[in-house]
């Protein structure tokens, strides 16, 4: 399990360890795993980094503000002065490195382009070669549709949809299901980032971090009763892709608080946030509470009172799975 | 793609099987055989669950894609599904637990229409059905997905998987028809994977063939709601149910379904008139208790009488089930002679060639009425519907 210490170097960094307090008497603690309360006092730090002019004037990401606000959340994310500092301790040069972004959405609501380029960048600047980058998600047309544009040009990024590449033969299973896993992650990576998006999921409850990694497998539709719980959960516990995973920025430039999966700009907010973990859990927890806390502001009822609560998350860091944490106790929110 | 089923050979395929049991690679063994037979090079690949390697040979999906059947609209440009028990809400750009149907901007779409990923010409033995035109043949064909998980499934590879994952031809109703006569098949068959989740398919497909004067028969899970399985089965000529066991835990930890919606459809079926067979697999360990034996007997003697031809079938290590034997051929015995006990007339034993009790018997005269080798009949001694020797009556379609 990857957590962190709330030992911060720094002081403009805002600690908001009473928000997440605060956000639980929402309906949370009926969720936080029985597993997790008495344990290790360590924490597990999400940066929520946040540029109220993103955009400009404009609708379109800057990408130069883009690039700043992801250096600032990834050195508060690591404690570091300089961002390289930050993507050296993350990785290292002749690892293979794939970006699982989330492209079901299309335009309207997908990893963000520019978000996607900076960390492109960052990761050259440490040293990975360009040709050992693989942007990927399960579908070229989606890749393409949300903006990208499909490559596998020898020393460039990669950007390839896994129907081009196809899935393992072998089925792999943690818990009742069994799936193939993309060989663009078992066979082009060896360090996964997780670049999902954040939203309201009519099934799960939300989609975040955890639930991204259903582009990773050949069938996703087996993995959604009872709420997705403990489907979720007990995929992101493969070793194929906990092994590999190593860090989640989740794009929350648009956001959607009810409606989702798919895109409804109705119900969509521009939130010109990234949010930054090692912990998926925290993340999760962290993510929901901001869709809570928008479903409040906009009069909605709470995804408990909807019969939707995600439970996975709890599922997550259970005793039989320790992916993360979802004690807010234990969740150190840094604010940027 | 190129429809390989416009490039047909006049020549009548071998008909394959009889001499092994049933178990995954045989299967692929005779699918591949008969498809190259036919000159179904793409199906035979598909069936042995090679998926599209490359974006090149994406195919053009927008034929395939017919608005679904069974659903109703919901808020927020929700469906929920009405086709299986299961009732999948499902969001926009999402799709049911089946992976075949997708919610477009809350109108639900059959991704599967015409989309056959696997066709061949079997006895109809092999289904199996003993008493539906015993001796003849099926063209078969599938598309991909299923709306449970059995984790023995021997067809996993198409079954679960989604249909952009498996090669698979343009193959509409008419075509299928037309292919079934050539072949001097007088029947279609929808299976291999689950034909529930290509209900439309199949609805079509059956009326195209009734036109070609073709019959049409289903091997199924059962698992489906009332309506759908009235208006889909009800064009149906036979009907095969693979009853997985007679427990509910069962269906829920090694099915993912449930049992009482099956038993549901049997009874319907039954008030239908439909000429129904059951196949129940015994796996060892898990659904083989003698309690399990009499009280499926019993039911179906209850509530469906006791003609209704009943296999016991053997079952092979695959999928998620690598981890137990092959069924004993004792406790398939042990199966037979308590449901024969119960008093059911016709229980047959499966996937074990040369037993004796593959080959049906006159419940009166106990005389041999049919004998099979394999899926072959290779004796056929049932005249006007009954035993020649006492005249008893044998439930069954013996004749076109």
């Amino acid at each position: 399990m990857n957590t962190m210490r709330l030992d911060s170097r720094r002081d403009f960094f805002k600690q908001c360890l009473t928000c997440a307090a605060v956000l639980h008497t929402q309906g949370g603690m009926s969720l936080f795993a029985a597993g997790q309360q008495g344990a290790a006092p360590s924490k597990s730090k999400v940066v929520i980094a946040r540029d109220p002019l993103l955009r400009g004037q404009g609708a379109t990401v800057d990408s130069r503000r883009m690039g700043s606000l992801l250096d600032r959340a990834m050195q508060a994310l690591f404690d570091r002065d300089r961002p390289i500092e930050a993507w050296k301790r993350l990785v290292q040069p002749g690892e293979k490195v794939g970006l699982k972004v989330n492209t079901l959405g299309g335009r309207g609501i997908s990893s963000n382009l520019q978000l996607v380029e900076a960390i492109c960048e960052q990761l050259q600047e440490a040293g990975i070669k360009a040709g050992d980058i693989v942007v990927w998600d399960r579908d070229s047309g989606e890749l393409e549709h949300a903006g990208f544009h499909v490559s596998t040009e020898r020393d460039r990024v990669q950007c390839i949809g896994t129907d081009r590449v196809d899935y393992e033969e072998a089925l792999v299973a943690h818990g009742s299901v069994g799936s193939r896993l993309s060989k663009i992650l078992t066979q082009r990576t060896n360090v996964l980032i997780n670049v999902p998006v954040l939203k309201d999921h009519d099934g799960a409850g939300v989609t975040i971090a955890m639930k991204n990694m259903y582009g990773v497998i050949h069938n996703p539709n087996k993995y959604h009763p009872n709420g997705c719980n403990p489907y979720i959960a007990d995929l992101n516990m493969l070793p194929e892709i906990r092994t590999r995973m190593r860090l989640t920025i989740c794009d929350a430039t648009t956001a959607m608080y009810e409606g989702g999966p798919g895109f409804k700009p109705e119900h969509s907010w521009k939130c010109n946030a990234l949010l930054v973990s090692q912990d998926p859990v925290a993340l999760d927890y962290t993510g929901w509470q901001i869709i809570e806390h928008k479903r409040a502001e906009m009069g909605l009822k709470t995804l408990e009172a909807e019969d939707r609560s995600p439970h996975y998350i709890a599922t997550a860091a259970d005793q039989e799975h320790r992916l993360g944490t979802n004690d807010p106790k234990r969740i150190a929110t840094v604010e940027v | 793609m190129a429809c390989e089923l416009d490039s047909l050979e006049d020549e009548r395929p071998a008909i394959r099987g009889g001499s092994s049991p049933l178990d995954r690679r045989s299967f692929m063994k005779c699918a591949l055989g008969s498809g190259a037979a036919l000159g179904l090079t793409g199906f035979a690949r598909s069936a042995a669950g090679t998926p599209s390697l490359s974006g090149d040979q994406k195919q053009d999906d927008t034929r395939f894609i017919v608005e679904a059947k069974f659903y109703q609209k919901q808020q927020n440009q929700k469906i929920k599904c009405k086709l299986c028990p299961r009732e999948c809400m499902v969001g926009d750009k999402e799709r049911g637990y089946c992976g075949v149907r997708e919610n477009r901007g809350g109108t639900y779409y059959s991704l599967v229409h015409s989309r056959v990923c696997a066709a061949h010409v079997d006895p109809v033995e092999k289904k199996p059905l003993f008493h539906y035109l015993p001796g003849t043949i099926a063209f078969s064909v599938a598309t991909a997905g299923c709306n449970v998980n059995c984790k023995f499934c021997q067809n996993w590879d198409i079954s679960q998987s989604r249909p952009e994952q498996i090669q698979a031809d343009y193959a509409p109703p008419q075509r299928i028809a037309a292919l079934a006569k050539q072949y001097g098949c007088p029947t279609i068959a929808y299976t291999y994977s689950e034909p529930v989740v290509f209900s439309e398919f199949l609805m079509d497909t059956a009326d195209a063939g009734h036109e070609a004067g073709i019959s049409s028969i289903v091997v199924s899970n059962g698992y489906m709601q009332e309506e759908a399985l009235k208006t889909a089965y009800g064009k149906m000529d036979a009907v095969k149910i693979d009853l997985k066991a007679f427990s509910d835990s069962y269906y829920r930890n090694v099915v993912t379904g449930q049992l009482k919606p099956v038993l549901d459809s049997l009874v319907t079926l039954k008030k239908m008139g439909k000429w129904t067979e059951i196949v129940y697999l015994v796996v060892p360990g898990l659904n083989d208790g003698d309690a399990e034996f009499h009280g499926l007997a019993s039911w179906i003697k209850t509530n469906l009488g006791a003609d209704v031809p009943l296999h016991f079938t053997q079952f092979h290590p695959e999928y998620l089930l690598k981890n137990l034997p092959i069924t004993p051929v004792p406790t398939l015995e042990r199966a037979k002679a308590i449901a024969d006990a119960e008093g059911l007339h016709y229980v047959y034993i499966g996937n074990v060639p040369g037993h004796p009790a593959q080959n049906t018997y006159c419940p009166k005269c106990r005389r041999m009425l049919v004998e099979r080798v394999g899926f072959t009949a290779s004796k056929i001694l049932i005249r006007k519907d009954s035993c020649p020797f006492c005249q008893h009556p044998i439930p069954g379609v013996w004749h076109t």
